[in-house]
């Protein structure tokens, strides 16, 4: 799918990363605006009011993260300040807010930003002012695109590469498969649909159905009985947690029995098969690359261990169970050793040559064998996913660890 | 044809949904002639205290009892401690104080609950009625509790001196004080009895949707919906409401699906089936000005 | 209530004109970010003077005006991406065309009243996101991946920077909106418009054509709100139709609410109430988390909820109301 060899490491520096101005503070310490000695400000902007405000655990998480990194005495001697903001996941707020964090609060960078059309709306102009939007809470696949945005990068598997994949699977593993596509109506669910197409290629004609719902539907039951009508043997159910489940359910309910297969998004034990019920979950496919925090599987995992003992210490009384916790913990993990690897070089353009130099780095709470490499060319971290099963109340990893250009 | 019997049965079992939450609208309005945009958060968080109430060990009944209760005293207090000082204020700045209230009990229940959606058991058998099952038990349930709420609030207002005096102060609080019904204690329990109403209905709602703060969002707004087209301070009128726009709505969706089968080509669907299901209620409205079932209020000048 | 002193709104202009031209001077005051914060309020406040407009002095409520928003955001989008219009056409465009579809929709309207009304208008903010990702306007609107555009370069070689040519020009569509206003409001027609408000019965009867009267107010309603989203879509380069939810309606309502129904300056105020409130929020949430060490987690949110109330406890005629109340009480002594 992307033409460049993502395995390659590139010597040197991108091109465009050098470009930007860097001042020197003394010998070899080089600051750009948002770090000193004593501190490095990095910004973020969250939905913590509002409809999407099931993302707010995201931030507080980083919070918790970033306070235990100053515990411990922060990143090469440094005191690492986190700014975050609201932006109730509306872009014309998201743009005032990292104005705000680039030009008053001076930020080294942001991170995490969280939201395909918040990002995008800042997209250009953090590009303008050269200044890092690293590792962005979102998995659209525009991120990953260094020849045009030198100073963005994204950090999960892009929804697109996913759903190439389940392409591919269905294509391999069902005959004459009839493919009934149920898909959230926002740029989210349509990066899967065009992934899920560009996968089947010239079999795109196998979906017999597409329908989509909005987030304010109070139920997906009427779309459900339309793929059911359609005659779909398959099912590619693109939805966050609430509505995966109806759907699960709902299909149960109807005697629906169709392969399925379900994004990443909701392959949560507790906030999808669980509510949809352990019976009418069994035997659908889905894909991860994080361990799954109530997945039992993991139960004696020294990753988990360690991050159970981190949200216990830090974060008490917040539900384990979410699995936002684990994303934004892998994610703060990387963006401190970017943090850390940088010394006391803390420019912009080393900041981004930094996260642009990972060699299979093993991140956390990735599942066993998947790990971050970047370089020069590949804004693309985490790369690779892999197919699992639910089988009675747990996912069943199978098959290799698949990367994009396997596919 | 079984489609088209799937999507009735659908619609019906997502209409009783709106028609319980606009009952609890109506309730509000009817006796204290605000439109309550807390409602459904109101709901929610009830809900979310008979949940807490089974966690803790209570069977279904002994915590659905329990949350409409608590419910009923939280909603009195509300009247009492925040709206009895804007009892002289203009509509649009109570209407801001409702939105307050809408942020204030979504964020709270994130706060304690946390943001993950959670399962709710259902009461009723697990089982289907109908051809091919095409409506469950939980569906059904629902719809039959609706109508017993419906037929309570009935019997109450019409028939207890109570619900007279609650109505009276509601449409003429002047000649009501004049009789001498407490007005200001008829609001309160307007609010009680509201958020009881509301109670039901989240919990009715849960295990469809699931338990999460933000899962009267989208409901609020079908349910408003409802209760307009019924004629706002009509009970009947807004549990019918609610029935017709559910169905409308599916049949919108369902038209469109016929249409692209046997043309090819997409007209409309389920991204479009609410906007065209509330033009044609409007058009209706427009028609019939008083809502479907509301009486036409002739002004004095 | 009393428009306000003429030789105060003068200084004011003045000072709105000039403090940007300061930045050499102070340039951390007067930084371009905080002008762009100050652009936003403009554009708030033009938007809430546009439903001012229709509920406070027409006394027609409505909870749609996100769609005339969006409107006019997706009219100068639309035109700047496809077209290559220049900037400042699109605002007498998006003007026109968001007059149309508030006039069109001012027809049905006439026959609803109060809570109907709000039906309506709520439907209208419900289906224009729904709309806009429709599947056959997708190639014109980009549907819900939306469109990014350029912002608005400065013109004629000024010495500006381009956050300072954007304060300027939302500021000159600003002051011409509101001298506008302010004049249909002291004419005959303002007197129809706020008669048809107080008693339409009588309104009727005293001969005014209340039918041409409402869905004109409707029209230049949604016409003001529509230049607003255009002005936005300039502002912000990037358009979306998730930005203009029923939520976006309601934040005007509060901006109407708060600042003063039936005030043109309370629209002044409203809209930076509509910019401030959010950030104030966030600030006394931290600061109760922070400084005042409390436990429990207070949200931003929850505090926005509390603000709400008080506000409305201290001053439910809204901030413009409130103040001019407590002029009252001080002259009096």
């Amino acid at each position: 799918m992307y033409k460049t060899n993502r395995r390659t490491f590139v010597a040197g520096v991108s091109a465009a990363a050098i470009v930007s101005g860097t001042r020197v503070a003394s010998a070899q310490k080089k600051y750009d605006d948002g770090a000193s000695d004593t501190e490095i400000k990095i910004g973020h902007t969250n939905p913590y009011s509002g409809p999407a405000s099931s993302y707010g655990v995201i931030g507080k998480l980083h919070q918790a993260y970033w306070k235990a990194v100053n515990d411990r005495g922060g990143i090469n001697g440094r005191k690492v300040n986190f700014i975050t903001y609201d932006d109730g996941y509306s872009p014309p707020k998201t743009v005032e807010m990292v104005r705000k964090l680039v030009e008053e609060d001076k930020v080294l960078c942001t991170f995490n930003t969280l939201g395909t059309p918040c990002n995008t709306a800042i997209h250009k102009y953090m590009n303008q002012k050269k200044v890092p939007q690293l590792y962005v809470a979102t998995g659209a696949s525009k991120w990953g695109d260094p020849q045009h945005f030198p100073w963005t990068m994204g950090y999960q598997p892009d929804y697109q590469t996913e759903a190439v994949i389940y392409a591919k699977h269905i294509l391999a593993n069902v005959k004459g498969a009839k493919i009934g596509v149920l898909m959230q109506n926002d740029d989210y669910g349509k990066d899967y649909y065009e992934g899920f197409k560009k996968g089947l290629g010239k079999d795109v004609g196998q979906i017999v159905k597409h329908v989509t719902y909005e987030t304010t539907d109070p139920t997906v039951d009427s779309q459900v009985i339309q793929l059911k009508d359609a005659g779909a043997t398959v099912f590619f159910n693109i939805s966050i947690p609430k509505f995966a489940a109806q759907a699960i359910r709902k299909a149960a309910d109807i005697g629906w029995k169709p392969t399925q297969y379900l994004n990443n998004v909701s392959a949560s034990v507790a906030a999808t098969m669980k509510p949809a019920g352990f019976d009418n979950c069994q035997g659908i496919i889905s894909s991860q690359y994080l361990m799954d925090p109530t997945d039992h599987q993991w139960n004696s995992n020294a990753d988990m261990k360690t991050w159970q003992d981190f949200m216990a210490k830090n974060m008490p009384g917040a539900n384990t169970a979410d699995a936002s916790y684990v994303y934004a913990y892998s994610v703060s993990y990387l963006m401190e050793q970017t943090l850390k690897n940088c010394g006391d070089n803390l420019t912009h353009a080393n900041l981004m040559k930094q996260a642009a130099s990972f060699q299979k780095f093993r991140i956390p709470l990735l599942l066993p064998g998947i790990t971050v490499s970047t370089s020069a060319t590949d804004f693309y971290p985490i790369q690779a996913i892999r197919l699992a099963r639910f089988n009675k109340d747990s996912w069943d990893q199978f098959g290799d660890i698949m990367h994009a250009e396997s596919t | 044809m079984e489609q088209f019997l799937e999507q009735l049965a659908s619609g019906l079992a997502n209409g009783a949904i709106y028609a319980c939450v606009a009952l609890a609208l109506v309730m509000i309005y009817v006796s204290t002639d605000h439109l309550n945009f807390a409602q459904g958060e109101m709901a929610m968080f009830s809900t979310y205290i008979s949940w807490q109430l089974m966690q803790w060990g209570l069977n279904f009944w002994v915590a659905f009892v329990g949350a409409v209760l608590i419910s009923f005293v939280l909603g009195l207090l509300i009247e009492r401690v925040i709206l009895r000082p804007l009892h002289n204020a203009p509509v649009l700045s109570v209407v801001v104080v409702f939105i307050g209230l809408l942020a204030i009990c979504n964020s709270m229940a994130g706060a304690i609950w946390s943001y993950l959606i959670k399962e709710y058991p259902s009461p009723f058998p697990k089982s289907s009625f109908g051809i091919g099952g095409v409506i469950g038990a939980h569906q059904l349930g629902v719809v039959l509790v609706t109508l017993i709420v419906l037929s309570l609030l009935f019997v109450f207002f019409r028939f207890t001196p109570l619900g007279l005096a609650m109505r009276a102060a509601a449409q003429n609080p002047q000649m009501a004080r004049l009789v001498g019904v407490r007005v200001d204690w008829m609001l309160a329990l307007g609010w009680g009895l509201a958020a009881a109403v509301g109670a039901v209905a989240g919990i009715m709602v849960a295990h469809i949707v699931y338990l999460d703060p933000n899962m009267m969002g989208g409901i609020l707004l079908y349910a408003f919906a409802s209760a307009l087209i019924g004629g706002i301070g009509n009970p009947g009128g807004a549990v019918l409401g609610g029935f017709i726009v559910g169905v409308l709505e599916n049949m919108v969706a369902y038209t469109g699906n016929q249409i692209e089968k046997l043309t090819g080509v997409y007209i409309i669907g389920n991204g479009e089936k609410l906007t065209v299901a509330l033009i044609i209620v409007i058009f209706v409205l427009t028609l019939k000005p008083a809502g479907l079932f509301g009486r036409v209020v002739v002004k004095r000048v | 209530m009393p428009p306000f002193p003429r030789k105060w709104l003068a200084v004011l202009v003045a000072l709105a004109i000039l403090i940007p031209l300061l930045h050499p001077v102070m340039p951390d005051l007067v930084s371009n970010y905080r002008l762009f914060l100050v652009s936003t309020m403009i554009i708030a406040s033009i938007a809430v003077l546009g439903l001012n407009l229709l509920t406070g002095f027409n006394g027609q409520i409505s909870l749609g005006h996100s769609a005339f928003y969006a409107v006019g955001a997706y009219t100068a989008a639309i035109l700047m991406d496809k077209l290559d219009c220049p900037y400042y056409l699109t605002v007498p465009a998006a003007a026109i065309l968001s007059f149309v579809v508030g006039y069109l929709f001012g027809l049905p309207a006439l026959r609803l009243e109060g809570h109907y009304l709000a039906l309506a208008t709520f439907a209208l903010a419900l289906s224009v996101p729904q709309i806009l990702k429709y599947k056959w306007l997708e190639d014109l609107t980009g549907g819900v991946q939306g469109i990014v555009l350029l912002k608005p370069e400065v013109p004629f070689g000024l010495p500006l920077t381009e956050d300072q040519w954007l304060y300027y020009y939302c500021l000159i569509v600003m002051l011409i909106l509101y001298w506008a206003a302010a004049n249909i409001l002291k004419s005959r027609s303002g007197r129809a418009m706020m008669a048809i408000r107080d008693y339409k019965i009588a309104a009727d009867t005293m001969g005014i054509d209340t039918a041409l009267y409402k869905t004109v107010t409707f029209g230049i309603s949604a016409a003001y709100t529509g230049i607003a989203g255009a002005l936005s879509a300039s502002a912000i380069a990037f358009v979306a139709p998730d930005s203009f939810g029923f939520f976006l309606s309601i934040k005007f309502l509060i901006g109407l609410v708060v600042g003063g129904v039936g005030s043109l300056t309370g629209s002044v105020i409203g809209g930076i109430f509509y910019v401030l409130v959010d950030n104030s929020a966030q600030a006394l949430s931290t600061f109760v988390k922070n400084d005042l060490g409390l436990q429990f987690d207070l949200s931003a949110y929850t505090v926005f909820g509390i603000l709400l109330i008080v506000l409305m406890y201290l001053m439910p005629m809204g901030i413009a109301g409130g103040l001019f109340m407590a002029m009252r009480r001080l002259r009096r002594g």
